[in-house]
């Protein structure tokens, strides 16, 4: 791993392949397609998050769904209230940070071990999962906004163009909106792992006494990541919400958690392009095996991790990065022999 | 108001293990630019000492002053950024960046991002590695991996250089280079230098304090105190079975 990165060639790849899919993916493919597809692209933006604070900071949270359903929830209670969108966008980003910042701060200021943080982000997606469930009946609300139980929140306002409250955003342009946030915070986080700041984050990971031996408060820079990561799945989370016009308490169900981390480990920890390709493969999976009712997907599932895990432990792209890279300085030497 | 111009100073320092005591009573002093080495046998608590002047334990009971500033209630990083580095036993580096990388790391804590590249590209120099810049850390020999650490510490500009054992497992020309290059950093910084081998505190040291049992035994010249008999004894005689003291 070096830490250096082209990350101009990045964004135009990324900037390029979000223009493509925003004008070719409606032309070809019908609406419901369409909304099929843009799930994907949103949960790539979760597994996004998943992949900076882990791949990137080394913070293995066992409960990141909770930040992705923090971010659903506060969107629709907030889109409900308010009565326009933009402010609820910023509040589904807003509301996750500030969680993870409390949250954070007691896991790394009370300097508690890896094995612990698995287990209180765990704890903590759970007790969301537990009291968004227990949240029936008309008695529980906020503001305006019912919360709904297991059934969830429904009629959850789409997000409007900013400054056009009537402009309410189609199919079309959300799944186009769904693309830009994903190519945005994909090149973002390359541009931040490259900084100064990310280079930090990286040392952390890499030998967290050695950082602290240097002069850097660890706990600050954990802190920051976790709060990074908290935002970007805020984001995936209210986008979420537009999706479907609905929010309900799966969004914290610890299947939805470790969803996440299978697609990371699949596309590859420490990767940002893995975590996507990993989302994309394993969701277009999951979708076409449950068309087919003599097989259980998540047999299925268990049984590709496993794989992965036994036979590819970097994950898809590093894989195959790596082949490509053999294969290429292969051909070079049998080159220079010919000459 | 001697005691202001110390540089480190510890007052009945002490830590245990459960049972073990592990340092104890220590009273030691280093003076501004001073160069000490620490020797003793394994287990004598140079390592642990080592430990609690950078904050990594805290002491069961004494205290440790540091330019002045007293460590008690300090974390580990607040200590570096007193003007304290260390180089570790077992290198202790970023093993998957390259070897700039480290350095840059080591210098940009306290400094711009222009600045702590040429102090990057200056400690590159210095431990003469340049034409292994890009190379990652993990894929260097013993030796250069022990230079980088040396290199990784004084990026950082500290006051006071703790060095754990730097010559272990180096050939004999790596060691004089070590030597060479201690002399060197000593210019600029203090620094206490953990070593066993005996050769190596005769090219560098002027005053060697000894360990044995978490408690200091002596604290004299070289000379004087590689031809005591107590440290002869507890020590020497043991470890190097014939090394001509």
């Amino acid at each position: 791993m070096t830490l250096e990165l082209n990350n101009w060639a990045a964004a135009l790849v990324a900037g390029a392949g979000a223009l493509l899919a925003i004008f070719l993916i409606p032309a070809i493919f019908n609406e419901y397609e369409v909304l099929q597809m843009m799930i994907y692209v949103i949960l790539a933006i979760l597994a996004l998050s998943l992949a900076f604070i882990w791949g990137i900071g080394g913070i293995l949270s066992f409960g990141h769904a909770v930040f992705f359903g923090l971010g659903a929830y506060s969107y629709a209670i907030a889109a409900i209230n308010f009565g326009e969108t933009t402010s609820a966008f910023l509040v589904a980003i807003i509301v996750p940070s500030l969680f993870a910042a409390v949250l954070g701060y007691f896991m790394f200021y009370g300097r508690i071990s890896d094995v612990y943080l698995g287990a209180i982000t765990l704890t903590v997606s759970l007790v969301f999962f537990k009291v968004a469930n227990s949240t029936s009946g008309p008695s529980y609300r906020i503001g305006k906004a019912p919360l709904g139980g297991f059934n969830g929140i429904p009629s959850v306002p789409r997000l409007t163009v900013p400054g056009f409250p009537e402009w309410e955003l189609g199919t079309i342009e959300l799944f186009s909106l769904s693309v830009v946030l994903l190519a945005l915070t994909y090149v973002g986080l390359r541009f931040l792992i490259s900084s100064d700041f990310g280079r930090i984050v990286l040392s952390v990971k890499e030998n967290e006494r050695r950082s602290e031996l240097l002069g850097y408060d660890v706990r600050r820079y954990k802190l920051l990541t976790f709060i990074i990561g908290a935002a970007i799945a805020g984001i995936a989370g209210c986008l979420y919400a537009n999706w479907g016009n609905y929010t309900d308490p799966s969004v914290f169900a610890l299947s939805q958690s470790v969803q996440v981390i299978i697609w990371v480990v699949v596309g590859g920890v420490g990767t940002l392009i893995g975590p996507i390709v990993g989302c994309f493969l394993l969701q277009w999976l999951t979708t076409w095996l449950t068309t087919i009712d003599t097989i259980n997907k998540d047999v299925i599932l268990g049984g590709i991790l496993t794989i992965v895990v036994l036979l590819l432990p970097q994950g898809l792209v590093p894989t195959i990065r790596n082949l490509a890279w053999t294969v290429a300085a292969r051909a070079t030497r049998h080159e220079e022999k010919a000459v | 108001m001697m005691s202001a111009a110390k540089l480190v100073e510890t007052k009945d320092l002490g830590i245990h293990f459960g049972g073990l005591q592990a340092v104890q009573g220590v009273n030691f002093s280093l003076n501004q630019g001073e160069l000490r080495c620490l020797i003793g046998p394994n287990g004598a608590g140079k390592t642990t000492f080592f430990r609690l002047l950078t904050g990594v334990h805290k002491p069961s009971v004494g205290s440790v002053t540091i330019n002045g500033t007293p460590i008690k209630g300090l974390q580990t990083h607040q200590i570096a950024n007193l003007g304290v580095g260390i180089k570790t036993q077992i290198p202790s580096l970023f093993d998957n960046l390259t070897v700039r990388e480290n350095l840059w790391l080591s210098a940009r804590k306290r400094n711009a991002h222009a600045e702590a590249d040429r102090i990057a590209d200056e400690a590159l120099e210095t431990i003469k590695l340049a034409h292994a810049a890009k190379t990652e850390v993990a894929k260097l020999a013993h030796g250069q991996r022990q230079w980088v650490e040396l290199g990784v510490v004084i990026a950082g500009h500290p006051k006071l250089i703790l060095l754990d054992e730097p010559a272990a497992g180096m050939t004999g020309h790596e060691r004089e280079r070590t030597a060479e290059l201690i002399r060197d950093i000593n210019r600029t910084c203090a620094m206490i230098v953990v070593e066993h081998d005996m050769e190596f505190i005769k090219m560098i040291a002027k005053t060697v304090t000894v360990f044995n049992r978490g408690e200091v035994l002596m604290e004299d010249a070289v000379d004087k105190v590689l031809s005591d008999q107590r440290v002869k004894d507890v020590y020497l005689g043991k470890q190097t079975g014939g090394v001509t003291l």
